[in-house]
């Protein structure tokens, strides 16, 4: 693991006008870093896709919000790019076969444009959502149906979303990365397989020490605001 | 039961089986009582998404492995396909019914517990039993005891109607019990209303007294 935890960015314009096709193979040349600087001033450039406040969110946001409310596929391959590559690399961390990977790569995928309807900026961040469906996914291949919570949404999350606790959801998720970055590397590594499915229950005490606390409260917020709304609708 | 009823919960998931929960390193039978703890308590239902967001930190954070040529083209090709929505959508349309919320329901396959004797009015029934454990849904008679028992792991109690007690305090509906190894407990309902629990234990639950020994292996899966 080096230093500098961010990982890899693949570049891409923002807007739908992108060189896709460039992007259809993302291999590690292709891929250049961007200092962090210019990552934040990113975050804040508009796109003409989106119109009013949703143009301050992340870019994974802005094409998240494009598939769920426009069906865009321009803004679904920006997202395939983005994450496939990395949904492969943690499919075989949890102990997918290679030739299975891909399978897996597609099914979520398949299941992020499908289940579009269900994402909520307010309550998770894309890269969050994504997780826990590859989870699901990784479980449901390796044993029988996982067990989920009750799904506590309305049918639709609301089409305009709450910009402020989007962007309070985004900020916390950095400071999240921020303490992941600050971790030794040992530390790391731990929390990492932990969350890539390569510890077992017994080991995973060992995954604390993230500041879940504030991130949770945030949550915690959007979760009330939903539970009113879901008063209102009955 | 829906998903909107949520409140006085005084007993939680814990950090470790959370983590584990989260992660999806935790046992079919654990899961189950951690997704209808969930269920019920906003707390740890923000506390999942929480680690989901930390889920979804590592994710960005990986170098990605490279595709190969044609995954593009056929995940393009196939979002106007219908195929496959019934599978994706079934934890959206679960719907828990009575005191049952919706993980428990589907394990019950959306009928009613069929009840076994235990001994001493405590009835039984069965959910999931494999290699890593066993959850089972408990229904005590109001004032009763569960007969005493120990078990080889780590239970997980959570109460779906009424309440118990036993010498570490008193549960309601929502809270979870959390008991390891050396806990030797004895349950006790409260007046005034039968108990119904969901109980997952990572080990055969053994029982003393009211069952004979040479019964166990019919009631301890
Ligand atoms: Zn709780």
């Amino acid at each position: 693991m080096n230093d500098d935890n961010h990982g890899p960015e693949l570049t891409f314009e923002d807007g739908g006008e992108t060189p896709v096709a460039v992007l259809a193979n993302p291999s590690l040349d292709a891929i250049v870093k961007l200092p962090k600087t210019i990552k934040s001033a990113r975050r804040h450039m508009t796109n003409p896709t989106t119109t009013g406040e949703s143009a301050a969110f992340s870019d994974q946001t802005r094409w998240m919000l494009a598939v769920r409310d426009q069906r865009d596929k321009v803004a679904f391959g920006l997202l395939f790019d983005h994450f496939a590559p990395r949904l492969k690399g943690f499919v075989i961390r949890s102990g997918a076969k290679p030739a299975q990977a891909e399978d897996i790569v597609q099914d979520v995928m398949l299941s992020v444009w499908r289940k579009a309807h269900l994402y909520d900026p307010a309550r998770a961040q894309v890269s969050a959502w994504i997780y826990q469906i590859a989870r699901n996914r990784n479980i449901d291949m390796a044993r029988r149906n996982r067990p989920l919570p009750e799904a506590l949404t309305a049918e639709e999350p609301e089409h305009e979303p709450d910009a402020g606790q989007v962007m309070a959801l985004e900020q916390e998720a950095d400071v999240l990365r921020a303490a992941l970055d600050r971790l030794n590397p040992d530390q790391r590594d731990i929390i990492e397989r932990a969350y890539l499915g390569e510890l077992t229950h017994s080991d995973i005490a060992e995954v604390t020490g993230l500041p879940l606390g504030t991130i949770k409260s945030r949550i915690r917020l959007g979760l009330e605001r939903l539970r009113h709304e879901l008063k209102d609708l009955r | 039961m829906t998903a909107t009823m949520t409140k006085d919960i005084s007993h939680h998931i814990s950090d470790a089986v959370m983590a584990a929960y989260a992660t999806g390193s935790l046992s079919q039978a654990f899961s189950l009582v951690v997704a209808t703890h969930i269920s019920m308590c906003d707390d740890c239902r923000a506390a999942l998404e929480a680690h989901e967001a930390a889920g979804g930190v590592v994710l960005e954070g990986l170098a990605g492995t490279a595709l190969t040529g044609g995954l593009r083209a056929r995940v393009m090709g196939a979002l106007d396909e219908d195929a496959g929505e019934d599978r994706v959508e079934r934890d959206v349309e679960a719907r828990g019914f009575d005191v049952y919320p919706a993980p428990v329901a589907q394990a019950l396959r959306g009928q009613g517990p069929r009840w076994r004797k235990l001994g001493g009015g405590v009835r039984q029934c069965i959910l999931s039993a494999d290699r890593e454990g066993s959850a089972r849904l408990l229904y005590i008679p109001a004032g009763r005891p569960v007969p005493e028992h120990t078990h080889g792991g780590l239970e997980l109690t959570l109460v779906l109607q009424g309440g118990f007690s036993d010498k570490t305090g008193h549960f309601g509906v929502g809270d979870v019990e959390e008991a390891d190894d050396d806990l030797e407990h004895v349950p006790t309902a409260d007046k005034g209303e039968d108990c119904i629990c969901l109980a997952a234990t990572d080990a055969p639950l053994r029982f003393h007294a009211i069952v004979p020994r040479i019964l166990q292996p019919f009631f301890a899966i």
